[in-house]
C-alpha cells in the first residue's frame, strides 16, 4: 500500500463529513437559488452604478446627464408635491383606454377572420395594407383630424395595439390543430362547445403573445403621442422640463417610462403563468 | 356469400360471433362503396358485412384506403358510391353511437386528463371519467396535465374517453401506431379485454399484421380500393403470442401483401 497513514487521517473525519457536506449543499442551494432570482437586476444595478460614478466624478458633463442622486431627488419632489402621480395616473389611462378599444376590436376581427373564410377573405387584405403604414406617420392627419385632445391620443394608441392583437388572434385561431377539431366534433362537441374548449384556448398561446407586443406598442405611441402634443402625462411632463432644461426631470420621465414597460411586462408574464399552466413550457419541474 | 373482388381463402362455414354480451355491437353493410378525391379512386365496389360485437381488423399498404373506410364508416366523409348502413341505417353524417381512436391520442393539452375523458358530457361526468380512467388503470391520474403522460398513457386515456359513452362501434385508426413495442402489447391486451367486456364491434385499421392476427375475427386485405383477402381467424381467445397456425396465417397475409410491391 503507499500512503496507509493518509488513509488513516482520512477515515477519522469520514463520519462526520457527509452530513456537514449535505448541510453546505442546502445552504449554498438556497444562496444560489436567492442569487438566481437577483441575476436579472445585476445589469441594471451596475449601470446605475457606473451612472452615479461617471457624472458624480465629472467626467460626464451633468449638464448632459444629470447624476443620479438628483434625479432622485427630482423625482422625490414631484412625489411629494402630487404632481408626478397625477401625470402618472393620466398617462395609465390613456394606455389602458386605448388597449381596451384597440385590443377588443383587434380581438374581434382577428376571431372573425380566424373562423370565417369569408370574413377573412373580405377583410384581411385591407388591413395587411393599413398595416403596413406606419401608425405614426398618421400623427399630422390625426391631428387635423382630432385636434390635440384625448381622443387623438386614443386613435393613436388604439391603432397601435390593434394590429399584433389582431394578427395573432388571427393567426393563433388559424393554426389551431385541425385533429383536435375533428376529435372534439366526433364526441359530440356543438359549435360553442367547440370555440370555448378547443379553438380559444388553443388560440390563446399566440393571443397573448400578441397581447405582450400590443403592450410595447401601447407605450411606444403614447410617449411619441404625449411629446408631441399634451397638457398632462408623463411625456408632457418631459418636454416641459427640457423648455426649462431640467435634465435630470427629463431622466426621470424616460425611467418612469421604461419601469410602466416592465410592469406591463410582468402583468402579461402573470397571465401568461396562469392560462398557460397546462403548458409544457410553463409546468413546475415537480410535477412530472 | 362471397365477399368483394378476389375473395382468396374463406373457410366455408362463417364463425360464430366471439362469445361476449350480445346485442351491444352495431351490425355494418356496406355496400357497392366507392370513393375517390379528385382523379384518385381509393375505394371502389367495396362490399363487406359486420356482424354486431365482431372484431374486424384492416389491413393494406399506405394510402390503400384504409383509414378512408374508416373515416366512410363513422360518417367523417361522404361516399361517392354505394352507402354504408349501419343498424340498417343508411350513415349521413356523424353516427352517434360511434367513438374513433386516432393515431395519435388527440388530448386537449389544457384540460386535465379527467376532464378529456369526460369531453362533451353533461351531468355527472367526473365519476363516469374516473370510472372509465380505471378501466384503463389510470384512474390515479385523473388530475394530471396530459403533458405529463408517456405516449401509451395518452392512448390508453384517449381509450378511456371512448369508452365513456360506452359506444356500440369502435372505430381504431391505426391507434397503437407510434407507441414501442411493449406499449403496444399491452395495449392490444387492453382493447381486446374491453372488447370483450362491453361487446360493441370494432373496427381496427393497421398496417401490423400480427396485431391484426392478435386481436381479429377476421381480416381483410384493402389492395387497389378492393378487399383483396378476407381471412377469418377462428382462434381461442386470450391468443399466444407466437402461436405456430397464427403465425403461419400472419406469414400467407405478409407474402400477399409483399407480392404486389410498392409500398
Amino acid at each position: 500500500m503507499p500512503s496507509p497513514t493518509l488513509e488513516a487521517g482520512d477515515s477519522l473525519f469520514a463520519p462526520r463529513a457527509p452530513a456537514i457536506r449535505a448541510r453546505r449543499r442546502g445552504v449554498s442551494l438556497r444562496l444560489r437559488a436567492r442569487a438566481g432570482a437577483l441575476v436579472p437586476w445585476l445589469l441594471p444595478i451596475l449601470l446605475l452604478a457606473a451612472w452615479q460614478l461617471l457624472t458624480q466624478s465629472g467626467l460626464v458633463s451633468t449638464r448632459i446627464l444629470p447624476t443620479l442622486s438628483a434625479v432622485a431627488k427630482a423625482g422625490y419632489k414631484l412625489a411629494v408635491s402630487g404632481e408626478l402621480f397625477e401625470h402618472m395616473g393620466i398617462s395609465f389611462a390613456r394606455a389602458m383606454a386605448g388597449l381596451v378599444v384597440g385590443g377588443i376590436i383587434g380581438f374581434a376581427l382577428g376571431l372573425a377572420n380566424g373562423l370565417s373564410h369569408a370574413s377573412a377573405r373580405f377583410l384581411d387584405s385591407s388591413l395587411q395594407m393599413i398595416r403596413n403604414v406606419p401608425h405614426l406617420a398618421l400623427i399630422p392627419l390625426v391631428i387635423l383630424w382630432f385636434g390635440i385632445d384625448e381622443s387623438a391620443k386614443l386613435f393613436l394608441v388604439a391603432l397601435g395595439v390593434f394590429f399584433p392583437i389582431y394578427q395573432n388572434t388571427y393567426h393563433g385561431v388559424r393554426t389551431v390543430d385541425p385533429g383536435l377539431i375533428e376529435m372534439g366534433r366526433v364526441y359530440g362537441l356543438g359549435r360553442r362547445q367547440l370555440f370555448w374548449q378547443v379553438i380559444l384556448p388553443g388560440a390563446l398561446p399566440s393571443i397573448l403573445v400578441g397581447l405582450r407586443y400590443a403592450l410595447g406598442f401601447m407605450w411606444l405611441t403614447l410617449i411619441v403621442a404625449e411629446t408631441i402634443s399634451a397638457s398632462s402625462g408623463i411625456g408632457y411632463l418631459t418636454m416641459n422640463a427640457r423648455e426649462f432644461l431640467q435634465t435630470d426631470v427629463v431622466v426621470l420621465g424616460i425611467l418612469i417610462y421604461a419601469l410602466l414597460g416592465k410592469l406591463a411586462d410582468m402583468a402579461t408574464a402573470a397571465i401568461e403563468r396562469r392560462c398557460l399552466a397546462w403548458h409544457p413550457a410553463f409546468q413546475s419541474k415537480g410535477t412530472a | 356469400m362471397s365477399q368483394a373482388g378476389t375473395v382468396l381463402s374463406f373457410p366455408g362455414r362463417p364463425p360464430e360471433p366471439a362469445p361476449m354480451p350480445s346485442g351491444n355491437g352495431v351490425e355494418i353493410h356496406i355496400r357497392g362503396l366507392g370513393k375517390s378525391f379528385g382523379d384518385k379512386q381509393v375505394l371502389s365496389d367495396l362490399d363487406l358485412h359486420i356482424r354486431p360485437g365482431e372484431f374486424v381488423a384492416v389491413v393494406g399498404h399506405s394510402g390503400c384506403g384504409k383509414s378512408t373506410l374508416l373515416r366512410l364508416i363513422a360518417g367523417l366523409e361522404r361516399p361517392s358510391a354505394g352507402g354504408i348502413d349501419v343498424d340498417s341505417a343508411p350513415v349521413a353524417g356523424q353516427v352517434a353511437s360511434a367513438r374513433i381512436m386516432f393515431q395519435d391520442a388527440r388530448l386537449l393539452p389544457w384540460r386535465r386528463v379527467a376532464q378529456n375523458v369526460g369531453i362533451g358530457k353533461r351531468g355527472d361526468w367526473r365519476a363516469a371519467a374516473v370510472a372509465a380512467l380505471s378501466q384503463v388503470g389510470l384512474a390515479e391520474r385523473a388530475d394530471e396535465w396530459p403533458a405529463v403522460l408517456s405516449g401509451g398513457q395518452r392512448q390508453r386515456v384517449a381509450l378511456a374517453r371512448a369508452l365513456i359513452s360506452h359506444p356500440r362501434l369502435l372505430l381504431l385508426d391505426e391507434p397503437l401506431g407510434s407507441l414501442d413495442a411493449l406499449t403496444r402489447l399491452e395495449m392490444q391486451q387492453l382493447l381486446e379485454r374491453v372488447w370483450r367486456e362491453q361487446g360493441f364491434t370494432a373496427v381496427l385499421v393497421t398496417h401490423d399484421v400480427g396485431e391484426a392476427v392478435a386481436l381479429a375475427d377476421r381480416i381483410i386485405l384493402l389492395d387497389g380500393g378492393r378487399a383483396s383477402l378476407v381471412q377469418t381467424i377462428d382462434h381461442p381467445r386470450p391468443r399466444r403470442r407466437g402461436d405456430a397456425a397464427l403465425a403461419e396465417i400472419e406469414g400467407r397475409i405478409l407474402a400477399r401483401l409483399m407480392q404486389r410491391g410498392g409500398g
